[in-house]
């Protein structure tokens, strides 16, 4: 069986649940995909779907590659508050913008390390592992900004979320970046086949010669990185850091997107790609209730409504009843391990 | 051994101290225990700072014991404050129920309790002498008046809520709606939930601007706090509009960056939550101290509308108590 499965046929839930939720957008609201220049910027309701869905969709990238391993990271919102706390603090200090960045992605990476360390060497389970940070996250992001929200002038880091690249908003030229470089690292070297190994099997991968601890840690550090760069975001796009409130339940769409893109919970077999279209699809959603002018207290139901649909196609149980294309495998079923030879590699 | 005593012998000095401390103070002047909930927002640590500085101003010894979010907390520093013997009790409640039973303690050692920015829900009114709220119903009309005085009664009016079914956002809500009810020219054209955030304030403004035609359809944003207009600002001007000419803002709560942001023209109006709650509730009880007259069961604080004009000097008085 090849590394990547095959197929449109595979990925036909997710992308045609995206292609099915823009179309209800549309019916909704005919003006869905107009796109302009405003301020040598792209303008529309569809930018707004990636742009706004640009931080799950970073969030996503880093928790697939922690699920794969059959992990989980809840941390990611507080981690969030903190590169953004640490971010708006410094700026506000008068600190240049790369020592901002530096700081902020390095106090993601420290999270992604603490997280890794206490699943790859202490082998605490990853939900209540990552569970420490996200409740004392939170707390840490506080005291940086001292329980207010710290607002801060500076252009610079205000470019990160407002500013734009060939009139393509920075928070999507940012995902599509870090989507990139983490499909060459995980597509282009063994990485991603040992992370898929670990998932399936940690004692079969260590006995295959997978150096377990090392391939857990850093998908925790690269899933810190991906919240800090998320963190980034979101406090660059309103110009202050609010510890209370940024990247709150974001750990919870991330997850939901990972899932939504057909990952399994259980670890295994991965794909960044569907993670993301997995993110677009809730954000289509959140703002396809916004331009409908249904009244908010049916967001959640309709957002839940949506994506039962979306999971149901997915069931294995259910897709069983399904007409299959040929060559389609079940979503969620757990491919065979990987043969040993190939998984003594290093990165 | 020798370690035990001398902690043991410290604790004792300590308690002593305490215990004189408390004696003299209540010779000298009014000593009111203050139970805070936490310092969770910027208001909330400008309500503590006021409270201090208010206490000072009037002569009061202020003890204030933060409960970080926990009724729990709460009630312990209440029985303390009564075992202390103090000349009244304040109390932030987090949460509006259960507090029968420690209040009938404080009740029993006669000493006054005041509520303080919220209402707690019981079937005994004697339990508490005064509650100090603001009238969020209130501060929804003051902004309606405001924005129908504005525009002569004719406007299009988006309207960002807080968190749904938060007494906040419901009451702000309903005293806008009864100001836009009496003027037929105003509408709320777009209504839906910025969650009182930032984030989500500037989320949902750029899907009403898109919705109506670009922001042409719309003449004024009504927040149901400064938060989510200042996210609302960010979105107009980014859509290539004036936020504070092209559409009006208007919002509640007073904090400093909607002050800075009218000061720079682009928000219009806000209706202050003041954060001064123990100054009235001071007066009441130095009033309750010297004649024994019970204040009324709610003073209700006042919600002062502050415009562009005055906004420079109203940021530079406020950045530091926020």
């Amino acid at each position: 069986m090849t590394l990547s499965a095959p197929g449109p046929a595979r990925n036909l839930p997710q992308y045609g649940a995206l292609f099915a939720v823009l179309l209800a957008n549309w019916l909704l609201f005919p003006d869905f995909f107009a796109i302009r220049l405003q301020d040598g910027r792209l303008f529309g309701s569809l930018i707004d779907v990636l742009n706004r869905g640009a931080p799950v969709a970073l969030l996503a990238i880093g928790m697939t590659m922690v699920i794969a391993t059959r992990g989980v990271d809840l941390s990611v919102g507080a981690v969030m508050a903190i590169s953004g706390a640490i971010a708006a603090t410094m700026t506000g200090a008068g600190w240049s913008l790369p020592a901002v960045l530096a700081a902020s992605l390095a106090a993601g990476l420290l999270c992604g390390l603490w997280n890794g360390l206490l699943v790859a060497v202490l082998r605490i389970q990853p939900i209540i592992a990552t569970l420490i940070l996200m409740v004392a996250g939170r707390g840490i992001a506080q005291l940086v900004t001292e329980g207010q929200i710290v607002t801060f002038t500076s252009p610079a880091l205000a470019f990160i979320g407002s500013g734009s690249f060939l009139t393509v908003p920075m928070p999507v030229v940012l995902t599509i970046v870090v989507l990139a470089v983490t499909a060459l690292l995980v597509r282009a070297t063994a990485l991603g086949l040992m992370i898929e190994a670990v998932g399936i099997n940690r004692l079969s991968s260590a006995g295959a010669g997978v150096n377990t601890p090392v391939v857990l840690v850093a998908v925790y550090v690269w899933c810190g990185l991906c919240a800090a760069v998320a963190g980034l975001i979101v406090t660059a796009d309103i110009r202050g850091a609010d510890a209370n409130n940024a990247g709150l339940w974001l750990e919870l769409d991330a997850i939901l997107a990972v899932v939504v893109g057909g990952t399994s919970l259980l670890g295994g077999r991965f794909g960044l790609v569907l993670s993301v279209v997995g993110a677009l699809i809730i954000q289509s959603m959140n703002t396809g209730i916004l331009l409908s002018g249904f009244k908010p207290e049916f967001n959640l139901i309709v957002k839940a409504g949506v994506l039962l649909v979306v999971l149901l196609l997915q069931s294995p149980t259910l897709t069983l009843f399904l007409p299959r294309p040929k060559g389609a495998r079940p979503i969620g079923t757990v491919k065979p391990p990987v043969a040993p030879t190939s998984g003594g590699a290093k990165p | 051994m020798s370690r035990k005593w001398v902690i043991s012998a410290a604790t004792a000095a300590a308690a002593l101290f305490i215990g004189l401390g408390a004696v003299q103070a209540a010779d000298k002047k009014l000593v009111v225990g203050f139970s805070q909930i936490g310092s969770e927002s910027g208001w909330r640590a400008a309500e503590t700072k006021t409270a201090k500085a208010e206490a000072d101003k009037r002569g009061i010894d202020l003890k204030i014991s933060d409960a970080q979010q926990k009724q729990e907390n709460q009630i312990k520093a209440v029985r303390s404050f009564v075992a202390q013997g103090v000349d009244a009790i304040f109390i932030a409640p987090v949460v509006a129920t259960g507090w029968d039973s420690v209040l009938k303690e404080a009740k029993e050692a006669k000493i006054p309790v005041v509520l303080l920015d919220r209402q707690i829900e019981t079937k005994d009114q004697s339990l508490y002498m005064t509650a100090v709220t603001s009238d969020t119903v209130h501060e929804g009309r003051v902004a309606g008046e405001w924005l129908a005085k504005q525009t002569g009664g004719k406007c299009a009016v988006v309207e960002l809520q807080g968190t749904v079914g938060s007494s906040p956002a419901i009451n702000r809500k309903k005293g806008f709606d009864e100001i836009v009810a009496k003027n037929p020219g105003m509408k709320i054209v777009r209504t839906q939930s910025g969650d009182f955030t930032r984030a989500k304030g500037k989320e949902v403004m750029e899907s009403f601007i898109k919705a109506e035609n670009g922001g042409k359809g719309i003449c004024a944003v009504y927040a149901h706090n400064d938060d989510m207009a200042v996210g609302a600002i960010q979105a107009i001007k980014e859509a290539g509009l004036k936020p504070g000419k092209d559409i009006l803002v208007v919002s509640i709560d007073g904090v400093p960056d909607i002050f800075k942001a009218m000061s720079e023209g682009e928000a219009n109006a806000t209706v202050e939550l003041t954060p001064n709650m123990a100054g009235p509730a001071y007066d009441a009880l130095i009033a309750f101290k010297k004649d024994g007259k019970a204040p009324p069961k709610w003073i209700q604080t006042e919600s002062a509308l502050f415009t562009p004009d005055t906004a420079k000097a109203e940021y530079e008085r406020r950045k530091d108590a926020y």
